[in-house]
């Protein structure tokens, strides 16, 4: 079963100047259920407007995302999105912010702080549950995040550079967690399979996460310019992983091609997108 | 780490708190005691600028007599009134401008237009409207309260977080959902942090009123001093405007400050 289809996708924006900005340029994948795709590409390619069609908080300007099937109309809602500023409601508790999206969905107060308790002790937050967001690090805020989107147990998880404001400790502790909540999702909830969607500019850490790896072109009128399956096994030791040969090779030849995108991105960065 | 930073500002703050407060007082007994001195050494006319124990004088005069009580409870009056109804309108038309960028765009020159219309050239005209009892000076403190308010509020909807918009979306929030949890929240922020403001400038419609034309309140007691060339009467009532509006600022900032307790 595919979770997410791009169909040949492209997105434009109008400029200040009054111009078109080509962000995405023709883009086509498939993403399977219970994928874990990791993509990579320069700063300012387009990866977040990519994320924000798979969401559905963008709609394209030519081709089709397709979310199980069927074509995307307003929001995608098989879709949670972990976006990469804190986006925690300031005003609300911790515990309050990840009971969010249940009393959205209209689950009763006492249930679903209750389930809202289980997520926060499940993300490491237990002795946090009633601290405000700006009492927390940022690496307890993203746990929070995390949690608030964990706990709706929709299938498709799409998460823009999640962990990239985080020192390296605190994120390869994030990135175990991550893992750790994918590969042990839930089998008896409504959709046990989860698929992730995982947006980096990090290379590493995207072979380190994912199951394959896609790159993108530099901007403007990015393209999908590789695709690779990672040859690792699960469950992984992302303390370990790095070092291994395979995770070596395949290290070596993406970086060669996103290298390339890179330095392409350096030499003609666009001065209205910095 | 500007947390840790903030954090750190905010206690040597605290520690040096009783020194500031000690450092205040001096100041303004020193004051006190330069112009007493002044006065008695013959250096200036105690017609012109009275003289502090006169002052003091008279207000133990007035609070005993109980006539300051009367004029300060309908000043009082009069500027909560204002308060609430400029409140009111002006965070009810801000939120409805705010959700609707061409409504906003419409009315904007004549919104700024309005606002730029010196509040003082109105009181005649609502004292005409009005009479000269309290509703007069309610207007003005309306007048005063509802573009604070209504700017703010209006700031609070436009510059609601986008991406806390998107995240409370995916997370499945209705348009109504929306407007209770991040919009609402998001313009009560800015509607707190200009509540002093508003309150300030609801007290000082009312006085202005009272002092244009009225029968009661403290603007009316200090222009009645100031008809009779009474500086001591005008000083008096001034001291204790001054006093009260500290008194309802500090109650105000510790609301503030309960109510918006998330941001630390």
């Amino acid at each position: 079963m595919t979770a997410l289809e791009f169909d040949h996708v492209s997105r434009q924006f109008a400029t200040p100047g009054g111009r078109t900005y080509r962000a995405l340029d023709d883009i086509s994948f498939t993403v399977e259920a219970g994928a874990f795709v990791a993509i990579v590409g320069p700063s300012g390619c387009g990866k977040s407007t990519l994320l924000n069609l798979a969401a559905g908080l963008l709609a394209p300007s030519s081709g089709l995302v397709r979310g199980y099937g069927s074509a995307l109309n307003g929001l995608n809602r098989h879709a949670t999105y972990l976006f990469q500023q804190d986006a925690l409601l300031p005003w609300k508790s911790v515990l309050d912010n990840v009971a969010l999206g249940l009393t959205l969905a209209g689950v009763p107060r006492a249930e679903a702080r209750a389930r809202a308790d289980r997520w926060v002790s499940r993300v490491g937050l237990a002795g946090f549950a009633r601290h405000y967001p700006a009492q927390l690090s940022g690496g307890m805020r993203k746990r929070a995040a995390m949690a608030q989107h964990w706990i709706i147990d929709r299938s498709l998880l799409l998460m823009d550079e999640p962990f990239s404001a985080l020192d390296v400790h605190t994120r390869l502790a994030m990135e175990a967690e991550l893992l750790a909540l994918w590969e042990t999702a839930d089998k008896s909830a409504a959709v046990p399979e989860k698929t992730v969607l995982f947006v980096t500019h990090d290379l590493e850490e995207a072979i380190a996460l994912a199951d394959e790896v896609i790159v993108l072109s530099a901007g403007p009128g990015a393209r999908v310019v590789a695709r690779h399956p990672v040859p690792l096994g699960r469950p992984r030791d992302l303390m370990d992983v790095r070092t291994t040969p395979s995770f070596v090779d395949l290290h070596r030849a993406l970086w060669m091609v996103l290298r390339e995108e890179v330095r392409r991105s350096q030499r003609g960065a666009e001065p209205s997108r910095a | 780490m500007p947390d840790a930073v903030e954090r750190v500002d905010a206690g040597a703050h605290e520690r040096r708190r009783p020194k500031i407060v000690l450092w205040q007082a001096g100041v303004g007994v020193a004051a006190v005691a330069v112009w007493e001195s002044l006065v008695s050494a013959g250096a200036i006319d105690p017609f012109f600028v009275s003289r502090p124990t006169a002052i003091a004088r008279r207000m133990w005069m007035w609070s005993g007599d109980g006539t300051i009580w009367r004029h300060l409870a309908t000043t009082l009056e009069e500027s909560l009134l204002g308060l609430l109804i400029g409140s009111a309108l002006g965070i009810a038309l801000g939120f409805w401008f705010g959700r609707s960028p061409l409504l906003a765009a419409v009315f904007d020159p004549y919104i700024k237009m309005l606002n730029a219309v010196p509040r003082i050239v109105l009181a005649p005209l609502f004292l005409l409207w009005f009479g000269l009892g309290i509703w007069s000076k309610v207007a003005l403190a309306v007048t005063l309260v509802f573009f604070v308010m209504f700017f703010s509020t209006y700031q609070g909807v436009r510059d609601a977080d986008r991406v806390l918009i998107d995240n409370v979306r995916m997370l499945g929030a209705s348009p109504r959902q929306l407007v209770r949890h991040v919009l609402v929240p998001s313009a009560l922020t800015w509607i707190f942090s200009s509540l002093q403001t508003s309150l300030g400038f609801a007290m000082v419609g009312a006085v202005v009123g009272e002092y244009l034309g009225s029968t009661r309140g403290l603007g009316y007691v200090i222009a009645q001093a100031e008809g009779t060339f009474d500086t001591t009467g005008v000083f008096a009532g001034m001291t204790v405007l001054a006093i009260v509006v500290v008194i309802v600022s500090a109650i105000v900032g510790r609301l503030e400050q309960w109510l918006l307790a998330w941001k630390q």
